[in-house]
């Protein structure tokens, strides 16, 4: 399967399961999604569980945390992440807050799915990863799953759970992986261990890391389509790295960053989205609180340029193997 | 019409330069109040559409108002909603016990017992009126200002009290500014300080609730200002496109914060006329008319539930005093507004009603007055048992950390044990109130 098919199976199975799931958002009904991830669906459950929305991100969240408030899951799809920013408030204010303020009385159970991340000659509205906007405010779950195996049952695992889960799909990795060289012909899932997606229902917990590779020269902390780069970079170089995928970046696991610091002494972060600020910036803090002692080299981090995300410069943008590859040379050179 | 680059001086010999024009009140502080161009329709004129008709035909209701209550004290008209004497003494007593109660947290919080309070002085007959229209189990999105609704709803009055003053009773254990109540078993639904949010949750609500083919409607709240926000233009949509069994209220009183509401466009057309423009049954109501209130309310309400689509409804209205405790209205308008506002206070007005049926007397009334004041006052001493806000912290430190999500993540649960530390230096001598278990 690649990644839209075990997403489209994941929502499948959970409506399935649950009369309370409904899916809304821009295209996603008699279409089945822009990307498709939700082909078939309408057909299957009918049209008051999964249906169309006008083009108002703010309606989109508000409506789903109304909906919420009344008993439902909703699911609804933000196009693309770039586009979130008009339902922020409804995410910020009110979903991530509406147990809190409430003191459980209301909650908020809903996943809304959103591709990010670029690599796809999106521009500046088409492949932003706005995954810090979210890890910064208390109450929100984020989930970035870099496989199909890994999407379907972290998509299963996001929608039962009790608490808002911004769920974002790395898009230049739907249809197979990624590694950096965008000029080598695309591969597809096929023959990928990620690729290989359990038949039915199972779930992958929130909050779990995923050890891509064992190794013990340095740690490298990431998610999505970087997982695939940093692999082939890593390889390449013939370094024994483990490779960490985070998987959910709140709450995050911090006993396999700990564990794999401690045994490596050294860390390398790596992600798609603008330096200043970012999530790179939390993870080398914490590693620098918790790991000092055990630390031979600075924190390095390899992330997007602090300038929006260019069309015609995404190859000059995108933090592929040159940078990765100085950065590790860097670590590794004592 | 030329070709090529704008050249550098666009400027046109003969073209007036374009105005920036910028509302203002008629009247600032000190000035003369005079209310004769705003047209106070005679009661009882228009006529009461069908529950299920056109959206359009409700035109003519969102540019005047509609007014049960006439001159005479008398209520007259289609939308008289021929409510009973029993029914009209008990809006009267919900809205009084509201003012009541608006009295006395306003004295509390100058006594520092809280932070904060806002009083519905004048606007007593929107909430608690709307909330004798509806159904028990509508859930309603209420702002700050409808309090009226959850008295009116038989919430306890200790327990408002308890979230004021943040109290160990608090059932938001503290977290909430003073009057964002949440109580669901009421159908009233927590209150955010995100002005405007509620309505598109109110309108999602309403989908839930047809979704699973339920029979409850939803009721939202917004005022005129925020009413600017994109909130209202997003629920607007919503409501329309899946035709949403929902009641939207605006509630116009004139005033957000100090911005008059021309900020908001009332000094091109009504709020209510925005309604057939998205395709939705529109009303607009004298607010401070009890009866005109209950009977746009019921409609609406009866419009939803028979799956015939969402309204609109502006309730005209004044709002008599600061926004908030932290305000001070003398500062941006005339203190004369409140005595001139054409359309009079909404308690004297249905006390009148009554008088006037031969169902009330002054008498009655201000034994009613003195009953309710007492009310008040034992809820009030009851909560205090319970603290008050300057009296200390009130609530175990772990609770701080509770439900931000279902269960405490890590770093919440080493934040916690920071939070207790510092308890030991700030606050040695801190005793946890009413638990002998010791845990925090």
């Amino acid at each position: 399967m690649n990644m839209i098919e075990a997403i489209n199976d994941a929502l499948d199975i959970m409506m399935g399961r649950d009369d309370d799931i409904v899916i809304l958002g821009e295209d996603v009904g008699y279409f089945g999604g822009v990307f498709r991830a939700t082909a078939g669906l309408q057909k299957k459950y009918g049209r008051n569980r999964v249906f169309d929305s006008p083009i108002n991100e703010c309606g989109i969240v508000g409506a789903a945390v109304g909906m919420a408030a009344y008993g439902l899951r909703p699911v609804p799809e933000i196009q693309f992440a770039d586009y979130i920013y008009p339902g922020l408030d409804q995410l910020v204010s009110e979903a991530a807050r509406m147990r809190y303020r409430s003191a459980g009385e209301f909650t908020a159970p809903i996943t809304i799915r959103s591709p990010f991340g670029g690599g796809i000659f999106g521009g500046q509205t088409h492949s932003q990863s706005p995954e810090a906007l979210f890890t910064h405010v208390a109450g929100l779950k984020t989930v970035i799953p870099c496989t199909p195996r890994d999407a379907k049952g972290l998509l299963i695992a996001a929608i039962e759970d009790n608490d808002p889960v911004i769920f974002f799909e790395p898009k230049r990795i739907y249809n197979g992986p990624f590694d950096g060289y965008y000029d080598k012909p695309s591969r597809t899932w096929k023959g990928h261990p990620g690729g290989d997606v359990p038949e039915g229902y199972y779930r992958i917990p929130l909050g779990k890391a995923r050890i891509v590779r064992e190794g013990a020269a340095l740690t490298v902390l990431s998610y999505g389509t970087m997982i695939h780069v940093a692999e082939a970079v890593l390889a390449e170089k013939g370094i024994d790295a483990e490779i960490i995928d985070l998987r959910t970046l709140v709450p995050l696991d911090i006993e396999a960053v700990e564990k794999s610091v401690e045994k490596t002494g050294k860390c390398l972060v790596i992600h798609e989205a603008t330096r200043t600020s970012g999530f790179g910036a939390e993870l080398v803090a914490l590693v620098q609180e918790r790991c000092f002692y055990h630390l031979e080299a600075p924190v390095e981090r390899v992330t997007g340029f602090d300038t929006p995300y260019p069309h015609s410069l995404e190859w000059a943008y995108f933090p592929g193997p040159v940078r990765i590859g100085e950065a590790v040379d860097r670590l590794m050179k004592d | 019409m030329g070709e090529g680059p704008i050249p550098e001086s666009t400027r046109r010999g003969n073209l007036p330069p374009l105005e920036l024009y910028v509302p203002e009140p008629r009247y600032r502080p000190g000035d003369v109040v005079d209310y004769s161009h705003l047209p106070v329709p005679p009661a009882g004129q228009l006529p009461r559409p069908d529950e299920s008709c056109e959206a359009a035909e409700t035109w003519p209701l969102t540019l005047d108002m509609i007014r049960v209550l006439d001159e005479d004290d008398r209520a007259v008209g289609a939308w008289n909603p021929g409510l009973d004497a029993e029914t009209l003494r008990r809006m009267l007593r919900m809205m009084a016990l509201t003012r009541a109660f608006d009295d006395r947290m306003y004295r509390g919080q100058r006594q520092g017992k809280t932070s904060f309070y806002m009083k519905s002085v004048g606007e007593e007959a929107i909430s608690v009126a709307h909330a004798q229209a509806l159904a028990r189990d509508d859930m309603v999105f209420p702002t700050y200002r409808q309090q009226g609704i959850l008295i009116s709803r038989g919430y306890p009055l200790v327990e408002m009290i308890n979230q004021i003053y943040s109290n160990r009773a608090d059932t938001l254990k503290g977290r909430q500014l003073p009057v964002m109540y949440s109580a669901r078993d009421y159908g009233f639904f927590s209150i955010s300080g995100n002005l405007a949010t509620q309505l598109p949750q109110a309108v999602g609500w309403g989908m839930a609730s047809a979704i699973k083919g339920d029979t409850r409607v939803a009721s939202a709240f917004v005022g005129e200002g925020s009413s600017a926000e994109g909130d209202f233009h997003a629920a607007m949509t919503f409501a329309a496109v899946y035709n949403a069994p929902v009641v939207l209220n605006l509630v116009n009183n004139q005033w957000a914060i100090s911005s008059f509401s021309g900020f908001a466009g009332a000094e091109r057309t009504t709020f209510a006329a925005r309604a057939t423009g998205y395709g939705i049954a529109g009303l607009r109501v004298d607010g401070n008319d009890a009866l005109a209130v209950y009977a746009a309310s019921r409609w609406a309400a009866d419009r939803a539930r028979a799956n015939k689509g969402p309204t609109l409804i502006e309730h005209f209205t004044y709002r008599a005093e600061g926004h908030s405790t932290s305000d001070d209205p003398s500062a941006y308008r005339s203190a004369q507004e409140r005595e001139e506002w054409p359309l009079g206070d909404p308690i004297m007005r249905l006390k009148k009603h009554l008088i006037a049926l031969g169902e009330w007397s002054e008498e009655q009334q201000e034994a009613m007055d003195r009953e309710l004041v007492d009310q008040v006052k034992v809820a009030t001493k009851e909560a205090e048992k319970n603290g008050v806000l300057g009296h200390g912290l009130h609530h175990p430190f772990h609770t701080m950390f509770e439900d931000v999500f279902e269960e405490l993540p890590w770093h919440l649960e080493e934040q916690a044990a920071q939070a207790i530390r510092e308890r030991e230096i700030k606050w040695p001598h801190w005793k946890e109130e009413g638990r002998s278990d010791g845990h925090d």
